[in-house]
Formats: structure tokens, sequence, C-alpha cells
């Protein structure tokens, strides 16, 4: 389980401090997952990165009673002077892995071919994204946290992403935050609104979405 | 707080410290390759670098004819006096960056961020300490350097200088995440330090007022420690091991809590 418990988090800006956010209260039991609403700036990100553990909370605290994952497809972790595999062999360091259990899946999914083996600075934009999102696959967590990645990519990465997340492991928990309403429609048991650093719970997926695209305008 | 990925128990101290150093481990190998690459020397560069820097300086004192008033070999006099100052100096700027350059590292759970700074300071020490090793090595076997005359002296100071960077580096480090002026001050800092930290001078050969100035920096005393080490009955040293290490405890102290403040402060770039 985890438990984001009355969780504040300021930031000190120009204008004095800012309040991101207010309170948070969160519950997420292992299998189960839960979609987060919320505008730009609502403090989705935020969020995942105290979720994540790179920020602390101000006040309040994270109870994570399950490996938590770093946010999906997240590539701001990589060396560009590292080439792909150097990357995997790091992730998999970092979490305790073989990483030579993983080289045959991460090559076959990120299609890389001979740059699998070059430095990640000579990779498009795209090849990026997909070994982001391989060596978020590689290692094995309880729960990911998804922070709009699903965005990304072309239609046919989208479904393979689609279908190592959703399909693979369906068995798992995770929280997806996104402005898009559809997005958490399709994949999330539950959904609430993160408005004015507070958290809007509701029982079902249509309230949240309702209460999202009236009052947070 | 730390977990491996194949276990969500609350951890033990012992299975937080494996945590630790496989993390530390892996940090040390990517930022080997981030910083030297793989093209010519790689990893080499870590020993090379520092003693390009020394073998320059020992260049330009030889050739400048600076004698310092004494009859000290000046190869050996350069070779103890910079590689002291990397000891700390580098540490210290190493640590300065290491949180901007590394905080999304922090996205992933068990990298701490005490991590990144023992990953620069381990790899700043080692560097430093190897082309120290070697540059003395290779002057001693052509003749230009004699011997240590105790060696377990040199060793010593050494090592105190590497608590003292050490120390230093987690401070400075950790205070990066309370304000960004740490880094501006830091800079010219180290630039007036230089010639204060006894890298170009013995304490001996200073008059007494400012001796009494210069000993109130720590570093004045491990190079001392060093160079006695070095020298034996050849100089008068001036240095007390035990107030050193009083600032080395001290530096250490506020640094270890700095630290773990710094986890609680530290904001994406």
């Amino acid at each position: 389980m985890i438990v984001i418990d009355n969780v504040g988090k300021t930031y000190q800006t120009r204008q004095g401090r800012r309040t991101i956010l207010d309170g948070v209260n969160l519950r997420l039991e292992k299998g189960r997952n839960i979609g987060i609403l919320g505008r730009n700036g609502a403090g989705k990100s935020t969020l995942i990165r105290i979720l994540s553990g790179a920020e602390h909370p101000t006040s309040g605290r994270i109870y994570r009673g399950m490996s938590v994952s770093w946010p999906l497809a997240f590539g701001g972790a990589f060396q560009p002077h590292l080439t792909g595999l150097d990357n995997l062999k790091f992730v998999c360091r970092i979490y305790g892995v073989d990483y030579r259990e993983k080289v045959a899946f991460v090559e076959d999914f990120t299609e890389l071919g001979v740059y699998f083996r070059e430095p990640v600075s000579h990779y498009s934009m795209g090849m990026s994204t997909r070994l982001a999102f391989a060596l978020s696959m590689a290692v094995e967590f309880d729960c990911f946290l998804i922070d709009e990645t699903m965005a990304v990519g072309d239609s046919r990465f989208h479904e393979r992403c689609h279908n190592e997340l959703f399909v693979k492991r369906k068995d798992r928990a995770f929280i997806l935050v996104s402005h898009d309403a559809n997005e958490i429609r399709r994949h999330c048991q539950a959904a609430c609104v993160l408005h004015h650093g507070k958290i809007h719970s509701f029982d079902t997926i249509d309230e949240a979405y309702a209460f999202y695209e009236t009052a947070t305008v | 707080m730390r977990h491996a990925a194949e276990s969500n128990a609350r951890s033990s101290l012992a299975s937080s410290l494996a945590v630790q150093w496989r993390v530390i481990r892996a940090l040390l190998m990517r930022e080997v390759i981030t910083r030297y690459g793989r093209e010519n020397l790689g990893v080499l560069w870590l020993i090379a670098e520092p003693a390009l820097f020394t073998l320059g300086v020992s260049a330009l004192w030889t050739a400048g004819g600076l004698n310092h008033g004494s009859s000290l070999p000046i190869v050996a006099f350069a070779v103890t006096g910079y590689s002291s100052v990397l000891m700390w100096r580098n540490t210290a700027s190493r640590c300065n960056s290491a949180l901007l350059q590394n905080f999304n590292l922090l996205y992933h759970r068990n990298v701490q961020v005490i991590d990144v700074f023992f990953t620069r300071i381990i790899l700043e020490l080692a560097g430093t300490t190897a082309s120290f090793t070697l540059l003395s090595a290779f002057f001693i076997s052509i003749g230009v350097v004699e011997p240590p005359i105790d060696m377990l002296e040199v060793v010593g100071g050494w090592l105190m200088l590497a608590w003292f960077g050490a120390s230093l580096g987690m401070v400075l480090g950790a205070a990066t995440a309370y304000s960004e002026l740490v880094d501006r001050i830091w800079h010219p800092t180290s630039y007036l330090l230089f010639p204060l930290s006894g890298a170009a001078f013995m304490v001996d050969w200073l008059p007494q007022r400012a001796q009494d100035i210069v000993l109130l920096l720590p570093m004045v005393h491990g190079v001392e420690i060093v160079r006695e080490g070095f020298f034996g009955d050849a100089v008068r040293t001036h240095h007390d091991a035990g107030y050193m290490a009083l600032c080395c405890l001290g530096l250490t102290l506020v640094g270890l809590l700095l630290v773990r403040d710094a986890g609680r402060r530290v904001e994406p770039p």
C-alpha cells in the first residue's frame, strides 16, 4: 500500500512562498490504480516527483509499502555520453537487476539497432523516448508512476507501450497523472482531481470528470 | 527508506548498506565514463588530469628558478604542494556542482543525495591519490626526487588532507541546496585560499604573525605533515594534527547534517 498522508509542498519564489500541494491525501492498495486529473500547473508533476522520492514534501509524509518506479519513460537521467546499453547497465545496477537478462528485451523493444551501442546524444527524440520506456520496463516494480507519457510517440509505439504496461503488467498498481480525462477513463479504475493544491476524490470516474470539466476551468 | 526492487519489506541496516554500495558503484562507473569517455586515455584521465597540472606547475616553478630561499628540491616541493591543493580544491568543486548536475538521478528511489556526494568524493580522492603516487614514484625512479624519509608520515598527512577534502566537499555540496551563492562565493574563495594553503611556501619561512594566521587553515597542517614525511630534518615544519582533526571532525558533522537536510530542500534545477 502507498499512503500519501497530508502532504504539502511549498516553493520559495520571488513573490514569496507558493503553495503547490496543500494537505494532499491519497491511498493506493497493491494491484489497484488511480488517475489524477489536473490542469497545467496544478501540481501533478510535483506530486509525481515527491512520490518517486526525487523531492521531499515540505510537510506530511509518504508511506511506501511497495516498490515504486521512477516516473515512467522519464529520460532525464540519461547521460548523453553514455550509450543506450550503458544506461541500461546503470539502471540495472542501481536496482540490483542482472542487465544481461534485459538486453534482448530492450534491444527488441527500442528497435535501436546499432544505435543501442552509440551515445544517447546521437539519438533522435523518438529513439530516446523508446529507450526511456524500455528501461522503465527492465526493472519490475509493484507500482508505476506515469506522467502523461502515453501522449508521445507514434501510434505503433503507443500500442506497444500499452501492451507492455496495461496488458503484461495489469496486476501492478499505477498512478497516472494527466490533463486528458479520456486517457484516465481508458486506463484507470478510479480518478481524482488535483486542483489548487488539493485532491478531490470521487466515487466514480464520471463524477471526477464532471468536476474537472466544470470546477477547474 | 531505501529498498531494492525485489523486496518491499522495510529494510534492515545491512540491506540498506548493500543497496548503498550497489548504488555508489553504479554511480562511480557512470561518472567515470561520463567525465572521461572511452576515447584515448579514458579512465586514465582520472590520474592524468591532476598529473598534468602538477607537472606544469613543477615546470613553471623550476623554470622560474624560484628556490624559495631554501635548498629544497623544487620538484618534490611542487609535487607535494600542488597535489595537496588538488585534494581539497577539486573535491570541493566537484561536490559543489554535484546536485545541479545530478538532480535527475534522484528520481530513482535508491539514489540519495549523499550517494551523489560520496561518488564524487571517492573519485576525486582516488584520482588525486593515484596521480600523487605515480608522479612521486616516477620522479623518484628517475632520481629527481629523493624517496620520502618517513613514508608513514606522508601517508598520515595525506589521509588527513583527504578527510579535509571529503568533509569540505560535503559541506559545500550540500550548502548549494540552500543557496546558489555558495557556488559563486566558493570559486573566488578557492583562488584566494590557494596561496594561503601552504602549497607554495613552508610555514617556517613566514614571520611569526603570519605563521599564526595561516596555521588557522586546516589544510596547511596537512601539507606540512606530508612535507615533514618527505624531507625529514631538512625542513622545520609547524603542524598540529589534533587541531586539523578537530576542524575536519567539525566539518564532517556539519556536512552530514547539511546533507541530511539537503535531501529535503533540493529542487529541480
